[in-house]
């Protein structure tokens, strides 16, 4: 990743404000450039979608997603409940509904913990070098040698089962990615002349670090976030599935798939409405991440 | 290369330590005293609860108890379970082999599957082949591993009833029930690798295709597939290789899952059901042994691609 992604205000006198042609600046060439991905803007379609869905779920649901109904259960999908209804008699749709906040939730706020940790962390590596980054990145090892869901999994367990310490335990063992991608666009972008440049006028480390070498990583810092966003989604459905998550009766996706297991052959429609959900949601965080990418930097195809 | 691999070992040393620091800390997140855990039933009995304090050196100062622990860990003693008072190490030597069939099971379904796609997907680069194999990659790594397996286990088992839904038959007992048993799992296993795979195939396809040799070997008049297949899979194939053992990781969270929808008794049911029980050292001792396994597997990763690559022989 190069200057010429970078709003060219950052970059006086660099060279790469002349590559852009005219007046266009390289922040709206990228918006141009991901606008020309049909696939990438209905991934971002759906997600709008979704997040209205998740702050509108009270005017949007039909029933009250933890009324049970012993007169109501496990009805096939019908025009009273277009996604059936569940084995408490609760409405599928309605549980769907508010199942996108805690999954929407889980993804945004795991990946500001997880970014929050290793941006910092990679900045201050890159940035700094000798001991400082070989320490941070020794630790950033050790934690990459646990597979993600495990140390998840260990996390929440130690931490206790609910949606907030899910959140904590996706955030942390997501951490490392994001401290190796900032560290390696700090690396990258503390090579440019103009670092160089500002380093020699007296600037100070941090005021260098901070004003000509953060604005290089937010690109690779921003394609890395939407893509864990998905994975943090897959994660948090995947620990309330084992149900160290969000705890019933609240919705949550990975829940009602635990509960739906038992009823597969009764109740199908219950295993199929929620993983849909999961699968439209992530699909479109990867669509919308690979699109960015392929906007940010138009040399990587 | 021995001198390289010298300092990678160099290097992996203070990983592992750090890896078993961090498995030690995890005990301190727990809320409340692991003594009245463990203690069930007799938590009132104080003489109990101290005999317990020392037998776990809960007494001691921290870094005092974690030199007794790491002491134990460098001897083989994971601890013991505090559910069914066996050896940590005994119960993950019991289920390890399980999920090894599975995970060898679903790597090779994800090479079948994703090397051929994505050799297909840079030959045909930027055409229907392409595109399709693509997005069904995309789509595999978008779908979670457990509702794929529950989607299979509804269409496969529920509705053709051609394979049970869950259970397990070991490798040994009844070869074929075990495939039987272990088929469809290993398969939902495998889904996310094969897409990875794919996409790594397929990258690294397109820049062998692109060199020299390459077309010194279409311009002897060699046919295109002899090309693809002899001179330019060769090499793609390397970085192939390793990436293998990184995915590792992916496997063992993958199975987790995987073994918890198919009710398979293996490493990952019992990660999840210790979690449950609050058996909290078998908790730490599958993490320390899958950052073990992961670590090893990585060195093996470093030498293999040594051995394959003659460039860097002698390096």
């Amino acid at each position: 990743m190069t200057a010429a992604t970078l709003p060219s205000t950052s970059t006086p006198g660099a060279p790469a404000a002349s590559v852009a042609p005219r007046t266009r600046s390289p922040r709206q060439l990228a918006v141009r450039r991901f606008l020309g991905r049909p696939v990438a803007v209905a991934g971002l379609v759906v997600i709008l979608a979704f997040i209205v869905i998740a702050v509108a779920a009270p005017l949007l649901a039909p029933y009250d997603p933890i009324a049970t109904s012993w007169s109501a259960i496990r009805k096939a999908p019908s025009a009273a409940h277009w996604m059936g209804t569940d084995e408490n008699g609760r409405d599928v749709l309605s549980r769907v509904i508010f199942g996108a906040r805690a999954s929407m939730l889980a993804g945004v706020v795991s990946v500001l913990i997880a970014a929050g940790i290793g941006v910092p962390a990679g900045l201050i590596a890159g940035f700094a070098g000798g001991w400082t980054d070989t320490i941070l990145s020794r630790i950033v090892d050790a934690m990459l040698a646990c597979p993600f869901l495990i140390l998840a999994i260990a996390l929440a367990a130690f931490l206790g089962p609910d949606l907030t310490n899910a959140m904590i335990a996706i955030g942390v063992s997501t951490a490392p990615r994001f401290m190796r991608v900032a560290r390696a666009a700090t690396l990258d972008a503390a090579s440019n002349e103009y670092v160089e440049a500002a380093r020699a006028l007296g600037n100070p480390p941090w005021r260098v670090a901070l004003r000509h070498v953060l604005p290089n990583i937010v690109p690779p810092v921003l394609v890395q976030g939407t893509l864990a966003i998905a994975a943090a989604i897959i994660a948090e459905a995947s620990l309330s599935f084992l149900g160290l998550g969000q705890q019933p009766p609240a919705p949550s996706w990975g829940s009602m798939l635990n509960a739906a297991q038992r009823f597969l052959s009764q109740a199908p429609w219950l295993a199929i409405f929620p993983g849909l959900a999961i699968f439209l949601v992530v699909l479109s965080f990867n669509l919308v991440g690979d699109g960015l990418r392929d906007a940010l930097d138009p040399r990587r195809r | 290369m021995s001198g390289s691999l010298g300092a990678r070992i160099g290097q992996i040393i203070p990983t592992l330590l750090l890896v078993s620091v961090l498995v030690f800390g995890l005990q301190q997140l727990m809320p409340g005293d692991p003594a009245l855990i463990m203690a069930g039933e007799e938590r009132g009995d104080p003489q109990v609860l101290a005999q317990i304090r020392a037998e776990l050196w809960l007494d001691r100062s921290l870094p005092e108890q974690y030199v007794h622990w790491m002491d134990g860990v460098l001897h083989g003693n994971l601890g013991y379970s505090w559910r069914i008072r066996q050896p940590v190490s005994q119960l993950i030597a019991q289920k390890l082999p399980v999920t090894l069939q599975l995970a060898v099971m679903a790597f090779a379904i994800a090479v079948l599957i994703g090397v051929p796609a994505g050799i297909v997907a840079a030959v045909y680069r930027n055409r229907f082949w392409d595109y399709l194999a693509n997005a069904i990659g995309l789509a595999g790594l978008s779908t979670p591993t457990f509702w794929l397996g529950i989607m299979l286990i509804l269409l496969v088992s529920v509705q053709l009833q051609w394979l049970p839904p869950s259970g397990y038959v070991p490798l040994f007992e009844d070869w074929r029930q075990s495939l039987a048993t272990t088929i469809m799992p290993a398969f939902v296993l495998g889904n996310a690798i094969a897409a990875i795979l794919m996409r790594h195939t397929r990258s690294a396809m397109l820049t062998a295709l692109d060199q020299d040799y390459v077309r010194t070997a279409r311009a002897k008049g060699l046919r295109e597939w002899t090309v693809v297949l002899r001179h330019a899979l060769r090499n793609a194939l390397i970085p192939v290789v390793t990436l293998g053992a990184l995915e590792l990781g992916t496997l063992l969270s993958g199975a987790v899952l995987t073994e918890q929808v198919f009710s398979i008794p293996g490493f990952g049911k019992m990660i999840v059901d210790a979690v449950f029980n609050r058996d909290y050292p078998v908790v730490q001792g599958v993490v320390l042994v899958t950052a073990f396994l992961y670590v090893l597997l990585n060195l093996i990763a470093d030498v293999l691609y040594v051995v394959i690559n003659p460039r860097l022989r002698g390096a």
